[in-house]
């Protein structure tokens, strides 16, 4: 064990991975020499190599394609997007191509040993274009797999399993937590599953579900309800893409309320595919209406942030609003 | 930083603006339209068995072309598309590499593919997409692919295959294998953005990659000057430090003589190259297209006289490695066992219904699972609504 930040968390996940695996290759702008913009790559140029670990230029539908071909060679790209808000060039590689790869070929070729890595999330003052949490346009997309990480231990364990899994996967990364998150981390390698939400802390009044940096908002939520004789369940989805219906359902079943919380804007996030699903599975347990509490739909703004981002207190609110229904 | 710029460029006092058509690019012509080789040129590495073969397979591309169209008009098909004047560029590319090379193509080079030996019936069975298609009938017909033959399964976005064959080939640099990618695109496909990705990351990051671009005149009705108003796809390879050569498309050996020395320098140097092959796309776009609606008769006609099949059987009869009597007996034969194959893929079953969910990942998901058991008990409700799975549900 070891104290890891989410950052030191990721890079030691990145050194196991290019270890084990001689055709393990990281790439994208800036990661070379520099280590990246936030430090992610630090080190693994100077242990692997400028084959194994380089700068690209700077096109990101060239960094997805590039990695595309590989990972149809046999080796495993680990390909970073400096910002999830610039993955969008790289929207028709992913989406029309790295997902559709073994389905479209009936598994003669495949991309499976891909796995996009990118900072996503707001919190830190990065207005329209450093805050956004794309997932749910990747969640429309069968052949991919999402994942997002809460804390430093999860970030390595779900990171190696992305590397492994044999299909293509984004793994977003909060960027709000890179330093802010820090815990014990197993210094050897282990990973967690993919496709398992993660029963964070057992309660019997209502669910509260979310992902990644939206975690600790929730959790400080569930503690003020607390203080008002709540019993709150808080899951971790983990895994956007397959999700884990199957947890949630047990959790609505046992509680009869749901609230689920995504920082991105509410039309057509990944919070309404759950409250469909939830709604469906689980209509004669439910006491009250599915609670969706996410960024407004607005892009992602500067000086209102505050009053922008889906903050413990509207979750608060959401919680004594469904429990009083 | 490289500052070499700074060095070498020489120094001008007035503003002198540099046109873009001031770089003169050759075109590389071996073979005459009488099947006479040009004086001094230099020849590529071509015996009477590579000849023989490479004109066979420019016969089968012919007749299958012929063939499918028919069939199409006559409903039996969904979907086809020709390389009617084009099939020396994949031919001859293919032609020059090793088997394994990977071929990432467009749409339009399925001679690639009959020259690394992909079965009529495999031709067949990916187009009239039945159960026996190695794609599982999911794609629109000619997006084929072969594992085996290294040809990589094609898609209908354009230019995506672009910095895909350059990751490919950079993987194959890395592993030290004897092996190049050669990645096919047309001119109208030069226009997106993903050429440029994958030819600047391919000169930046050294990878083994030959891009072939078949510049027949024409994206669907958009002639190229309406699609670019450089020097052609070639002057653009200069500009990212790419070797570049331009050559007569419809001239079988320098097709073949550009792809052998570009597989050679790419694998010695780790380098990519650029061939733009000039040529004009007699047949439609695709059978979903009429031509007559943007050009004329006339400069179909004059292309007509350029055809590449009929430049190179002139020179294999003045080589006399070819006569009359076998040519009328090869295409009647092919003709034949066309017609035959068509009759019989076109009647094989469509694919079980569960491969809808198949290969979606390497393992079907819970949901997904879910899905196609609903799907399976609305099929049985409605057995009549489905005639191809309705009686095949397990």
């Amino acid at each position: 064990m070891a104290q890891m930040n989410l950052l030191h968390a990721i890079n030691n996940a990145l050194e196991i991975a290019m270890t084990e695996n001689e055709r393990a290759v990281c790439f994208g702008e800036d990661v070379g020499h520099f280590g990246g913009v936030f430090r992610a790559t630090s080190g693994l140029q100077e242990k692997f190599g400028k084959l194994r670990c380089f700068n690209t230029p700077l096109v990101e539908q060239g960094v997805i394609g590039f990695a595309n071909g590989l990972a149809a060679q046999g080796s495993v790209p680990i390909a970073e997007i400096q910002f999830a808000d610039y993955i969008f060039p790289a929207f028709d590689q992913i989406v029309n191509e790295s997902a559709k790869f073994r389905y479209r070929s009936g598994n003669e070729f495949d991309v499976g040993n891909l796995t996009i890595r990118t900072p996503y999330g707001g919190g830190i003052a990065g207005g329209l274009y450093h805050s956004q949490s794309p997932e749910a346009y990747f969640a429309h997309t069968p052949g991919l797999k999402v994942v997002v990480p809460r804390n430093p231990y999860q970030a390595k364990g779900l990171l190696l399993a992305s590397i492994r899994d044999k299909n293509p996967v984004i793994f977003f990364e909060p960027k709000r937590l890179y330093r802010a998150s820090v815990g014990e981390v197993p210094t050897e390698d282990y990973q967690l599953p993919l496709g398992k939400a993660e029963v964070v802390t057992p309660g019997s009044d209502i669910t509260l579900l979310a992902w990644g940096a939206q975690m600790e908002i929730i959790e400080k939520a569930a503690e003020m309800a607390a203080t008002d004789g709540i019993s709150c369940e808080i899951i971790d989805l983990r895994t956007i893409l397959p999700w884990d219906i199957e947890t949630v359902v047990n959790s609505v079943t046992k509680t009869g309320r749901l609230v689920v919380s995504q920082e991105a804007p509410l039309t057509a996030g990944f919070a309404s595919e759950i409250a469909a699903t939830i709604q469906k599975e689980c209509f004669l347990h439910l006491e009250s209406p599915i609670a969706r509490i996410c960024g407004m739909d607005t892009p992602y703004p500067l000086s209102l942030e505050k009053e922008y981002v889906a903050d413990h207190l509207k979750v608060y609110e959401a919680i004594k609003h469904s429990i009083n229904y | 930083m490289n500052t070499d710029v700074y060095k070498e460029s020489p120094v001008v006092h007035q503003p002198a603006f540099i046109d873009g058509h001031s770089v003169e690019i050759p075109i590389l012509k071996v073979l005459q339209q009488d099947g006479n080789v040009y004086d001094g040129a230099e020849l590529p590495e071509i015996d009477q068995e590579l000849a023989t073969k490479i004109y066979k397979t420019l016969a089968f591309h012919r007749v299958l072309d012929e063939r499918m169209v028919a069939s199409q008009r006559q409903g039996r098909l969904s979907f086809y598309m020709t390389a009617l004047g084009e099939e020396a560029a994949s031919v001859g590319g293919a032609a020059g590499l090793k088997p394994q090379d990977m071929i990432m193509a467009q749409y339009r080079e399925q001679g690639a593919l009959m020259y690394r030996g992909f079965s009529l019936e495999n031709f067949m069975n990916q187009m009239f997409s039945n159960e026996k298609d190695l794609g599982k009938g999911r794609q629109m017909p000619i997006h084929y692919g072969s594992r085996e033959l290294n040809y990589m399964t094609i898609s209908s976005p354009l230019a995506t295959q672009i910095p895909q064959a350059t990751g490919y080939a950079y993987g194959q640099k890395l592993q030290g294998l004897d092996a190049v990618t050669i990645c096919y695109f047309g001119e109208g496909a030069a226009s997106e953005g993903d050429f440029h990705a994958g030819l600047n990351m391919a000169a930046v990051h050294r990878a083994p990659v030959i891009f072939f671009c078949r510049n027949n005149g024409y994206a669907i009705s958009t002639p190229a000057d309406e699609q670019y108003a450089g020097n052609g796809i070639a002057s653009r390879g200069v500009g990212y430090g790419i070797k570049t050569i331009r050559i007569d498309g419809n001239d079988i050996l320098a097709v073949l003589k550009a792809t052998q020395d570009a597989r050679t320098y790419a694998l010695a140097e780790n380098k990519p190259v650029l061939i733009e092959a000039m040529s004009y796309r007699l047949g439609a776009h695709s059978t979903s297209d009429d031509p007559s609606g943007y050009r004329t008769r006339e400069e179909e006609a004059k292309w007509q006289a350029h055809d590449p099949i009929l430049r190179m059987k002139n020179w294999m009869l003045a080589n006399k490695w070819w006569d009359e009597e076998q040519e009328t007996t090869l295409f009647d034969k092919l003709r034949e066992e066309i017609l035959a194959a068509v009759k019989v893929a076109e009647i094989i079953d469509k694919p079980p219904v569960e491969d809808l969910i198949t290969d979606v990942y390497d393992e079907p998901p819970t949901l997904l699972k879910a899905q196609l058991e609903e799907l399976k008990v609305h099929i049985k409700k409605y057995p009549e609504a489905y005639p191809f799975t309705a009686g095949r549900i397990k």
